[in-house]
């Protein structure tokens, strides 16, 4: 018997068709088997980032949205598969050549006793700094920038726990802006906000999407302000892609049944055009579900 | 925050209060340590204990200063250091005031390592030394390892240390019960924490592990400040999290075993040094040198007070430092609730 040539491990492999595949869309996730020890929460799951995209990421509680975004993140590794970042295996990258490329704003956010939104907000420039280069000009220029474009450069000196829940939001944002990555990942950046707040947020994203260009991942759990701003939209439902595509295309009475298990009307959005989804009135919700039974 | 830039690039950022109170803190360390060399049963001038310092005074003096009182007071800073920058890392890494190393176990560690070199081997200065600092590493690692799940957390960190302590506490008095009298007696004055007649043997291996550690954990502050906006947040900026908490733990462990390898489970220096110099600096983040300076200043003032203060009754340094630090953190903690921080 011929002995076996020891082969790579699979997901350490970048094939040329990868490096073309980097060419068209800079986030991918290949096959990826996710979970946490044993659980297993999604399994070959595949899920390209179109680029210079706003694409929101829809479905139901514990269908796998944010473990998707944490894997897609270098966060969480896939047991099997690969999650490639501009063609390369996003765990064998340096961590702080990642950090350069693709920030992420998670749930899970400290902000440290005492620190001021200044301080904050400069945080961000870590990846791009070092031990003899701690605060260039660059570095100041960019914060400035970043809170600038998200509308807190007057907050920069108070402590940012003084400040609304939907003011510290945007500060965090502008911490992930000071990053200067390419792509952004937004992990439910709106919840516990209130409906204002929650506009406020989803403005300030199509406009960093619109006016700088930037490709943005975000976890909504409001499928109407997903349609309305998400130029692609990813239905997921327990760890599988139920649709993908730009919303006006892909948002269906059908979709959101399947995805969600609701009843629903669509109809079109008096202001934007998008799909808004209309649930069905209680009593018609019983009668249908009883009906499909 | 003053912005540092050279044309060669180096740039840094630069918190005025922040560098005041470390100088401050510099100043008051070294004076306490002139006035602990000058005074005593043969009093020497400030003028007199500075000039033979820098080498340039008369032999009866020379004597007294450098092979006396010195190495004492330099045992007293390193010790101060050592203990401040540990608890420092430790409660940065735990996210909890209360996750410093008095309070975790592992001055309990170190002291079941030397009561069993004490008690059952009736071991040399230097073996009780060396026991501290084994049973100080023993336990940091035996901590480390029950706490991780998936990496490192605050919480879980503390519980486990805190359980850790319990048990090592109970063995200890087990040790106690065992020891004769003698032995019993040495055995407390070890626990209450001492720098009596401690000498250069005590200071090289001391500053040897400062020189090396030191500068490796300020290099790891950097990252070490992004953790403390949770590890997603390090991680997204590229902070390679569980490999700097690993470092980090690994260090505080060692300077702080080797601390009280010295002088003893010298208390509350840990627990309130890093909690003084952020009340002091108000700046965020984990304050490494601000607390290193005033776990120094903090020892170096405790170890003046107890054996200056109480006549002749001289007073193990492990008690005032209790007291001095106890208190100060109490009157601080009550003046800034009215300035509504905490």
């Amino acid at each position: 018997m011929t002995p076996v040539p020891a082969e790579k491990p699979r997901q350490e492999l970048v094939t040329p068709h990868d490096q073309e595949r980097a060419a068209v869309n800079r986030l991918i996730a290949d096959d990826v088997t996710l979970g946490y020890d044993q659980r297993v929460i999604a399994e070959k799951l595949s899920v390209e980032i179109p680029d210079n995209s706003f694409t929101v990421i829809v479905g139901p509680n514990a269908c796998g949205k944010s473990t998707l975004l944490r894997a897609l993140s270098r966060m969480l590794k896939p047991s099997a598969g690969r999650v490639l970042l501009d063609g390369n295996v996003i765990q064998s990258m340096p961590a702080k050549k990642v950090a350069k490329t693709l920030g992420l704003l998670p749930q899970s956010s400290i902000a440290p006793d005492g620190i001021t939104v200044g301080d904050l907000v400069a945080r961000g420039r870590y990846p791009h700094q070092g031990l003899l280069r701690q605060w260039s000009a660059e570095d100041e220029r960019i914060v400035d920038e970043s809170m600038e474009s998200t509308g807190v450069r007057e907050l920069a000196d108070r402590y940012v726990d003084e400040l609304s829940g939907g003011q510290r939001q945007r500060v965090w944002i502008a911490m992930a802006l000071a990053q200067q990555t390419p792509l952004l990942l937004l992990d439910e950046p709106t919840t516990f906000l209130d409906i204002q707040h929650q506009l406020d947020v989803l403005d300030l994203c199509a406009e960093l999407h619109e006016e700088q260009g930037r490709t943005l991942v975000a976890v909504l759990h409001d499928l109407n302000h997903a349609a309305r701003y998400a130029t692609h939209l990813i239905a997921l439902r327990d760890g599988a892609v139920i649709a993908e595509g730009a919303p006006s295309e892909i948002v269906t009475a059908e979709l959101v049944e399947q995805t969600f298990g609701i009843q629903c009307q669509i109809i079109d959005d008096p202001e934007s055009g998008t799909p808004l989804v209309i649930p069905a009135a209680r009593t018609g919700r019983k009668t249908l579900a009883k009906a499909a039974t | 925050m003053k912005a540092i830039r050279t044309r060669a690039g180096l740039s840094f950022r630069l918190d005025v209060r922040t560098t005041a109170v470390v100088t401050l803190l510099l100043v008051a360390a070294l004076a306490a340590s002139v006035v602990l060399i000058g005074t005593g049963d043969f009093e020497i001038p400030a003028a007199d204990v500075v000039r033979t310092l820098l080498g340039d005074g008369d032999a009866g003096q020379e004597f007294i200063i450098n092979d006396l009182r010195l190495p004492r007071v330099l045992v007293g800073l390193l010790v101060g250091a050592a203990l401040g920058l540990g608890g420092a890392l430790f409660q940065s890494i735990a996210r909890n005031p209360l996750g410093s190393p008095d309070v975790l176990g592992l001055g309990q560690g170190s002291t079941a390592g030397a009561l069993t070199m004490i008690v059952l081997f009736q071991g040399s200065a230097v073996e009780v030394a060396g026991g501290a600092l084994v049973g100080g590493l023993v336990t940091g690692a035996a901590i480390y390892l029950l706490a991780w799940k998936r990496g490192v957390h605050g919480y879980r960190l503390v519980l486990v240390g805190i359980g850790v302590s319990a048990f090592i506490t109970a063995v200890n008095s087990y040790l106690l019960t065992k020891a004769d009298f003698v032995d019993a007696a040495r055995a407390v004055v070890w626990m209450t924490g001492s720098l009596n007649g401690r000498d250069w043997d005590q200071v090289w291996p001391l500053l040897a592990l400062c020189a090396v550690l030191v500068p490796l954990v300020l290099v790891y502050g950097r990252p070490l400040r992004m953790l403390e906006m949770g590890d997603d947040v390090a991680n997204a900026l590229g902070v390679r999290v569980e490999r700097t908490r690993a470092v980090l733990l690994l260090a505080s462990v060692l300077l702080t075993a080797a601390a009280t390898a010295a002088a003893g489970p010298v208390s509350f220096v840990a627990l309130t040094a890093p909690q003084l110099a952020r009340r002091l600096t108000r700046s965020p983040g984990p304050n490494l040198m601000p607390a290193m300076f005033m776990g120094a200043a903090l020892l170096i003032v405790a170890d003046l007070a107890s054996q200056r203060a109480f006549g002749a009754d001289q007073l193990p340094v492990g008690v005032v430092t209790g007291v001095l630090g106890g208190v100060y953190l109490l009157w601080l903690l009550v003046t800034q609730r009215k300035a509504g921080r905490i």
